[in-house]
C-alpha cells in the first residue's frame, strides 16, 4: 500500500452486510492480511468510483460502538483514529447500516461523526426493508445530517453498488461531514475541561472523539495514547463526570442516552411505516431454537457438519496422498544416482509439501459449512443453544463448532476459532481444541488395539479403550480451559451479548471467497511452517549416513532375502542417525512411560505428524517403510519384542502398561507441526503456541508415567 | 418491578434500570436498550441459560448471570415499540 493511495474505511454493525458489500465493491481483488502485532485480520480491495478515482477499500471488522468493549474492537477504534502503528487514518469512512433497524445503526455513525472525517451512510438490505412496507427519505436524512450522502443498496442482489462508488467519490471530493450533535452544556463543558488539562499538560489538543473516550469509557487506553498520565488526570476525569452526573446522566450512560435522543430527533418523518418485526426470524425460530426440536435439528447439522469434515474430506485427501506419491514415484528414478538428493527430494520435499497440502479438504470442507451456518444466521442460534454448556468453564456456544472439528483435525478447528468474538473465549478454545482426539491419532489406538488389548482381552475391552481414548484429550482439556480462563489469563471476560439476526439465504460468492481466503492464509503462513518442520525431520532421521552398512549386514547375515537385507539396513540407518542417537540419549526420559529407544525414536519422529509413528515403528522393527496400522508383520514383531538388558530383561517391551501407556501419551501430547504453526498464526505470535506445546508434551509424558506405573503394579 | 431473569418466555416489561458500570449494560445500551424501552423475552435457551429477548425491532441473547441487573416492570400488554424519548 502507496502511503499516498487515498483509504476508505468501511464500518459498521455486525449483520449489516458489510462484507457482502465490500466484495461487491472491490470485485474479489483483495488482499488479506493481519493487523502488525493483533489478531485481527486486515481485508483490503480496490474500488473503483468512477472518473479515474481509485481508492483502497478497508473492510474493518463489525462493531456496536467505538467505546470499545474488546481488543478486537480496540483495534476498530485505533485504525479509525488513525491511531494504529502501522496503519494511517482513512481519508473517508463509509458506514453501512442496516436499512431496518436505522437507529441502533445509526449510534455507531453518530460516534464515527466525532472523528471529523468525510463521510458517506450505506442503507444495506433495502429489499428487506422494502417488504416489511418500511419507507427512507434519504433526502431528508442526508439533509438532517449535514449533506452527508446516502444510498439505498441491497448488495446481496447486487442492487445499488454504483451509487455507493459515486457516493465514496462525494464524500471525498466535497469532504462531506455529518453533522454533530450538540452536547448538553454541562457535559460540553465537562468535555471542554479535558481538552483544556490535556492540551495545558502535553503541548497537543486532543480531538474531539479522544476526549470523549476519555469521559465517557471506563478504561483509560485513550489518554495512556496521548500520553496524558499525569497525577491529575484521575481527578480531572472524576471532576468532568461530575459534572456530566450533575446534568442528570450517569457517565457510563450519557454517550448512548445522548446519541439515541438526538437520533430521534433526526429520524422523526425519516422512516414511515414497517413493522419493526425481525421477518422470517420469529417463524423459523421457533422451530429451530424449540427446546425439543431445536437441539435435535442442532445434533442433525453438527453430525452432517462433523460427517463432512472428517469422512467427506478422506476422499480428496487420498487423491492429494495419491498425488504425491505418484509424484515420487516419477521423480525417484530420475535421482537414483544420487541418494541423498533422492531422499531429500522424495522424503523432504515432496512430502514436506503434501504435509500441508492434505490439510486442505477438511479446511475447506469446514469453511464451507462455516460460511453457510455464519451467513444464514444459524450460527448465532447454534450459539444459543450451546451456550450454558460451555458458559462454565469459560467458553461459549461459538466453541462448540471448533472443538467439534477437532476430533476430525485440529487444523481447521483452530482456524474457525476465529469465528469466536471474546478474544479471551477465542484463546482458550484454540488452546482446548488440539486436545479433542483427531483422526490421525486414530491409526495409533488402532495398532495398539488390535495388536494387543483385542488378542488378550478381546474386542469388547478393544472398543472401550477405543471410546475411553477419544476422551482422554476432552477430560483434560475442559479444566484446561477452566484454569486458563479463570486464573491465567488476565483479559477481561466479554459479555456474551450476541444478536440473532434475520435469517437469511448464504450468498455463494461471499461463502466460497471466504473458504479460499481461510485456504490461502492456511498455505502461506502454517504452510511455510509446517514445510520446513518436515525437511529438519527427514534431515534428523537420514544424517549421518554410513554408505557401507547394507554390505555389513549383508557381510555377517548372508542368508538374508533382498527385502529383509533392506528392512534391516534401514533399521540400522535409523539406529545411528541423528534422530536415531537422540532416541537412545533421551530413552531414559521415557524409560519411567515403558518405552524402549525403538519407541522412544518413534515418539520423537512423530512429533511434526503423530500418524508417523506407525511407520517409524515400522522401520525400528525391522519391517520396512510404509507399514499401516494393519500391518501383521508390525503386530506381531511388537508383541514378540523384550527387553534385552536391565531389570525388565526378556519381558515383553509392549506389557499393557506401556501399551496403554503410549496410547494417553499419543492422546494428549503435542505432536502436530501444523497445529503447532497454526495456533501461531491464529494467536499472532509464538507465545502461546509454545506454551501449547510444552504444557500438553509434559502433560503427555506425567500422564504416561502415571498409567504406566500404577497399571504396571496391577497387572 | 422485577429483575428481567424473572420474566417468562413471551412475557413483556419495560426497562426501569440497569447498571452501566457493567460491560453487559454497556453494550446492550450500545445496542439501544435504554430505560424505558419496552422488551419481551422471547424465550429461553433448551438448557434454560441464555435468554432471547427483543427490544428495538431486534433479538440479542444474553446470559441470566449477566442480565441480573437489568430491572423492569412487567406490563400485561406492552407491546414492543420505539420507546417514548427517555433523557
Amino acid at each position: 500500500m502507496s502511503s499516498k493511495e487515498i483509504s476508505v474505511a468501511l464500518v459498521g454493525n455486525p449483520n449489516t452486510g458489510k462484507s457482502t458489500l465490500f466484495n461487491a465493491l472491490t470485485g474479489l481483488r483483495q488482499k488479506v492480511g493481519n493487523y502488525p502485532g493483533v489478531t485481527v485480520a486486515r481485508k483490503s480491495g480496490r474500488c473503483d468510483c468512477g472518473d479515474g478515482l481509485k481508492v483502497e477499500l478497508v473492510d474493518l471488522p463489525g462493531l456496536y460502538s467505538l467505546a470499545a468493549a474488546s481488543p478486537d474492537e480496540q483495534v476498530v477504534t485505533d485504525v479509525l483514529l488513525g491511531s494504529l502503528e502501522g496503519s494511517h487514518q482513512p481519508d473517508a469512512i463509509v458506514v453501512v447500516l442496516d436499512a431496518t433497524n436505522i437507529l441502533r445503526n445509526l449510534f455507531l455513525a453518530s460516534q464515527l461523526a466525532e472523528l471529523n472525517l468525510p463521510l458517506a451512510l450505506v442503507l444495506n438490505q433495502a429489499d428487506i426493508a422494502h417488504k416489511q412496507g418500511l419507507k427512507i427519505d434519504t433526502e431528508l436524512l442526508s439533509q438532517r445530517l449535514g449533506g452527508v450522502p446516502v444510498v439505498l443498496t441491497s448488495a446481496w442482489k447486487g442492487e445499488g453498488i454504483s451509487a455507493v462508488r459515486r457516493a465514496i467519490a462525494e464524500a471525498l471530493n466535497k469532504k462531506t461531514k455529518m453533522t454533530r450533535l450538540t452536547w448538553p452544556s454541562q457535559v460540553e463543558s465537562a468535555l471542554n475541561t479535558i481538552v483544556q488539562t490535556i492540551e495545558k499538560d502535553t503541548g497537543k489538543a486532543p480531538s474531539a472523539a479522544d476526549v470523549q473516550r476519555i469521559l465517557f469509557s471506563s478504561n483509560t487506553h485513550t489518554s495512556d495514547r496521548l500520553g496524558w498520565s499525569h497525577s491529575h488526570r484521575d481527578a480531572v476525569v472524576r471532576q468532568a463526570r461530575d459534572q456530566v452526573r450533575a446534568a442528570g446522566y450517569n457517565p457510563l450512560a450519557a454517550e448512548p442516552l445522548i446519541h439515541y435522543a438526538h437520533l430521534r430527533k433526526v429520524l422523526e418523518g425519516v422512516t414511515v411505516g414497517g413493522n419493526g418485526k425481525q421477518g422470517n426470524a420469529a417463524a423459523l425460530d421457533k422451530v429451530l431454537l424449540n427446546r425439543v426440536v431445536g437441539p435435535i435439528l442442532f445434533i442433525g447439522i453438527m453430525l452432517g457438519l462433523f460427517a463432512s469434515v472428517f469422512w467427506l474430506a478422506k476422499f480428496p485427501m487420498q487423491w492429494i496422498q495419491a498425488g504425491v506419491d505418484f509424484l515420487k514415484a516419477i521423480v525417484a528414478p530420475a535421482l537414483a544416482g544420487t541418494p541423498m538428493l533422492q531422499s531429500l527430494v522424495t522424503d523432504g520435499i515432496i512430502a514436506g509439501v503434501g504435509a500441508f497440502l492434505v490439510f486442505l479438504p477438511q479446511i475447506l470442507i469446514l469453511f464451507l459449512f462455516v460460511g453457510i451456518l455464519e451467513d444464514s444466521g444459524y450460527m448465532a442460534r447454534a450459539a444459543f443453544i450451546m451456550d450454558r454448556l460451555f458458559s462454565w468453564c469459560g467458553l461459549n456456544g461459538k466453541s462448540f463448532v471448533p472443538l467439534l472439528s477437532g476430533f476430525a483435525c485440529a487444523i481447521p478447528g483452530l482456524l474457525s476459532t476465529r469465528t469466536i468474538e471474546d478474544p479471551k473465549a477465542r484463546l482458550a478454545t484454540a488452546f482446548a481444541v488440539p486436545f479433542m482426539s483427531c483422526s490421525a491419532r486414530f491409526p495409533v489406538y488402532a495398532l495398539m488395539c488390535a495388536a494387543f488389548i483385542g488378542p488378550l482381552y478381546g474386542p469388547g475391552w478393544e472398543s472401550v479403550v477405543m471410546v475411553g481414548m477419544h476422551c482422554v484429550g476432552l477430560i483434560f482439556a475442559v479444566p484446561t480451559a477452566f484454569v486458563l480462563t479463570r486464573f491465567v489469563l488476565k483479559v477481561k471476560p466479554q459479555p456474551f451479548v450476541l444478536e440473532l439476526p434475520r435469517y437469511q439465504m448464504p450468498k455463494p460468492r461471499d461463502v466460497i471467497w471466504r473458504m479460499w481466503q481461510n485456504a490461502a492464509e492456511f498455505i502461506s503462513k502454517a504452510g511455510t511452517v509446517i514445510f520446513a518442520i518436515t525437511i529438519i525431520i527427514w534431515a534428523l532421521c537420514y544424517f549421518p549416513r554410513d554408505a557401507q552398512m547394507s554390505d555389513r549386514i549383508k557381510a555377517s547375515e548372508p542368508t538374508l532375502s533382498e527385502h529383509e537385507l533392506q528392512a534391516r539396513t534401514q533399521a540400522a540407518m535409523i539406529e545411528q542417525s541423528w534422530m536415531g542417537r537422540f532416541g537412545k540419549a533421551v530413552q531414559p526420559v521415557f524409560d519411567p512411560c515403558g518405552f524402549d529407544w525403538k519407541i522412544t525414536v518413534g515418539v520423537l519422529a512423530s512429533f511434526p505428524a503423530r500418524e508417523v509413528i506407525v511407520s517409524t515403528l515400522g522401520v525400528t522393527y525391522s519391517i520396512g517403510k510404509g507399514a499401516e496400522a494393519d500391518s501383521e508383520h508390525l503386530r506381531t514383531a511388537m508383541q514378540e519384542a523384550k527387553w534385552t538388558d536391565g531389570p525388565r530383561k526378556s519381558t515383553p517391551i509392549f506389557s499393557l502398561a506401556a501399551v496403554l501407556a503410549l496410547m494417553v501419551f499419543f492422546a494428549l501430547c503435542s505432536q502436530c507441526g501444523a497445529t503447532i504453526a497454526t495456533l501461531a498464526q491464529e494467536t499472532g505470535g509464538w507465545k502461546w503456541a509454545a506454551i501449547s506445546f510444552f504444557y500438553m508434551t509434559i502433560l503427555a509424558w506425567v500422564m504416561a508415567v502415571v498409567v504406566y506405573q500404577v497399571v504396571i503394579r496391577l497387572t | 418491578m422485577t429483575p428481567l431473569s424473572q420474566l417468562l418466555p413471551g412475557q413483556f416489561g419495560k426497562l426501569v434500570s440497569l447498571n452501566p458500570d457493567q460491560a453487559v449494560d454497556q453494550r446492550l445500551m450500545a445496542l439501544g436498550l435504554l430505560p424505558g424501552m419496552a422488551l419481551k423475552l422471547v424465550r429461553r435457551a433448551p438448557l434454560g441459560d441464555p435468554l432471547a429477548i427483543e427490544f428495538g425491532g431486534q433479538v440479542v441473547s444474553l446470559r441470566l448471570a449477566e442480565a441480573e441487573s437489568l430491572i423492569v416492570d412487567v406490563a400485561a400488554d406492552c407491546p414492543v415499540q420505539r420507546p417514548k424519548n427517555t433523557p
